[in-house]
């Protein structure tokens, strides 16, 4: 059995298997193309001409500069917060046994089960309700409903394989409760922490929905682009700025994974 | 002289569940100590009181004369051998070792050289720059060992420290932290539901069942004199005798117990004695064990090598003398 692995797939699925890949990566290429394309009012196949122009019009341009500031300070505002709030709940549930631990689990990877335009409107409501004007942290709040997800579902995989008598070691060697979190607990958590957070900043980096309910008068930058997108005019720099996320969202999501594949042998290692 | 560890009539209820239930407890200063019984006994959860991971819902504990209710662990002169040794993963084993003088702070020449000497104290000197992973079962235990040794722990708590050991590892173990405890002098405090061990490490035996101990004495009392019945049924491996049968042949209405080696066989079946049939042969080496049914009771006797046995299923008669059957109660 073992050894049909390494023998060649058969042709069929290979092309399958390519037509597949085509079909999710072949319009991410094509964004490419077009922000190297000299037509600037429609999306023409194929390009007329390439330039680099676009690349100095998106520099010049003080919108595209307000839009990514607003969304990077978002993201960093909402990881923050994630980080702190998904590493004690997962602390909390996978340390100690209480009434409702299960329920508790559910309940905080619920908003990222439920369609985003679920939590969009229940925020918008909330707010309006508790008469909160929409403004910067209002999208904070909306982003880190589901970046706490993420960083708990990260942080309590890894409690689960923190074996809890090192807490309890470490407290018997003389160690308070911080010296403990300090010296034991972060260690071991900490590249986990670190992979949740980049998957929770690069979330809130490309969110349309949720921030569609809570911002006010900002844009962040998915939604400056879904607004460029309706206006034509200059439109391969929607295409450059696209890049840009693209390569700024990907590599901390590939980090994270990298990350959290060496965590495992690290914990393994111990036990 | 103040007791190393004394509890009174202390105890850990969880829920309605009497993990610990009104123990009064002794440990002497230098004593190697062994809290054996069952799985759910309670001697666990002892060892947590005394390291601190419990506290008590009712009673005291104090550990050489200070109150040690509401004390955290990390503020006790006490330190524990973990059943999963808990080394620490992320730090290299000399770091491990001196994990306790980090947190207070020595410095770090200092905690490392202090380290070093535990290391050849459990002669792993030189193991410093690994990792615990790269380890084995035994020397992991050895580095857990000297992570709390070298921390001039008044008492150290061990708990199944050699339960995760292979034969041979375990034997040369019980030999090694037997004559560590003499050099050292600390007292120990180890529990265990291996009865062999207990016997063969510990000063004084306290025999656990359902939270309460119920006996506490030097190796040989406990094997020779069990109090009650549980005990002489879990640490020994006497016959256990019903009061029934004791009253027909020794006159007292008690539970009794009788070593294997104090019943004398005979095959003819004429005069005084039991009357039991051989139901199987063990040989072990050195004597046979018999197992034997007298009307619906069994019993084991040994037969040194040399004597005449008899074959499985023959009739035979049993006796014994009567100062040699030890009487006692059903419970504690």
């Amino acid at each position: 059995m073992r050894s049909d692995r390494s023998q060649s797939a058969p042709l069929g699925i290979k092309i399958a298997a390519a037509v597949g890949l085509a079909f999710l990566h072949l319009p991410i290429l094509l964004i490419f193309v077009y922000a190297f394309t000299t037509e600037e009012k429609s999306y023409q196949w194929p390009p007329p001409g390439l330039t680099t122009q676009w690349f100095a019009a998106t520099w010049a341009r003080p919108d595209v500069w307000q839009a990514l500031g607003l969304s990077v300070q978002v993201a960093a505002i909402s990881t923050a917060i994630a980080l702190v709030l998904g590493t004690l709940c997962a602390a909390a549930v996978s340390q100690t046994r209480f009434f409702g631990r299960e329920a508790i689990s559910l309940l905080v990877i619920l908003p990222i089960a439920l369609p985003g335009i679920i939590t969009g409107i229940a925020l918008r409501s909330a707010f309006s309700l508790a008469e909160i004007p929409f403004s910067f942290w209002t999208i904070v709040l909306g982003h880190a409903t589901f970046c706490v997800v993420v960083v708990y579902n990260n942080a309590v995989a890894r409690f689960r394989r923190t074996s809890g008598s090192l807490i309890e070691a470490s407290m018997d060697l003389g160690a308070d409760g911080f010296q403990t979190f300090r010296h034991v607990i972060l260690p071991n958590i900490g590249t986990a922490l670190l992979a949740g957070g980049m998957l929770a900043f690069a979330l809130s980096f490309d969110e349309v929905i949720v921030t569609t309910f809570t911002a006010g008068q900002q844009q962040t930058l998915p939604i400056w682009m879904l607004e460029e997108l309706v206006r034509p005019r200059q439109r391969p720099v929607t295409n450059v700025v696209a890049m840009v996320v693209v390569l700024a969202t990907l590599l901390p999501i590939l980090a994270a994974y990298y990350l959290t594949r060496e965590g495992d042998q690290i914990a393994g290692a111990g036990k | 002289m103040t007791p190393a560890v004394a509890f009174q009539k202390t105890s850990r209820h969880f829920g309605a569940v009497r993990a610990v239930d009104a123990v009064d407890l002794e440990i002497k200063p230098g004593e190697f100590f062994a809290m054996l019984g069952p799985s759910g006994s309670g001697k666990t959860t002892c060892l947590r009181l005394i390291a601190g991971f419990e506290q008590p819902t009712a009673g005291s504990i104090s550990i050489f004369g200070e109150r040690a209710e509401g004390v955290p662990p990390y503020r006790r002169n006490v330190n524990t051998v973990f059943q999963d040794y808990a080394l620490f993963p992320h730090l290299n084993v000399l770091d491990n070792v001196a994990y306790g003088l980090m947190v207070k702070g020595v410095s770090r020449d200092e905690r490392h050289r202090a380290a070093e000497d535990a290391l050849k104290l459990v002669q792993l000197p030189g193991y410093g720059g690994r990792k615990p992973g790269q380890l084995s079962g035994g020397q992991r235990q050895r580095v857990a060992l000297a992570r709390a040794l070298v921390n001039k722990p008044k008492v150290l708590l061990l708990d199944e420290p050699l339960g995760a050991l292979d034969l041979k590892l375990r034997e040369s173990m019980q030999e090694e932290l037997k004559q560590l405890q003499k050099a050292l002098g600390i007292t120990f405090v180890f529990v265990t539901h291996d009865q062999g061990e207990a016997l063969s490490m510990a000063d004084r035996v306290a025999v656990f069942n359902d939270g309460r101990i119920m006996q506490v004495g030097a190796p040989e009392d406990i094997y020779q004199r069990p109090a009650s019945r549980f005990v002489a049924d879990f640490v020994g491996s006497s016959n256990v005798l019903p009061p029934d049968f004791v009253q027909r042949y020794a006159g007292e209405r008690r539970w009794g117990s009788l070593r294997p080696e104090q019943i004398r066989i005979r095959r003819d079946t004429s005069g005084d004695g039991v009357a039991a049939r051989v139901v199987s042969r063990h040989y072990l080496g050195a004597a046979t064990k018999l197992s034997l049914d007298a009307d619906g009771l069994r019993l084991h006797a040994t037969v040194p090598s040399g004597a005449a046995i008899p074959e499985d299923g023959a009739h035979v008669m049993l006796t014994f003398n009567r100062d040699q059957l030890h009487l006692m109660e059903e419970q504690a």
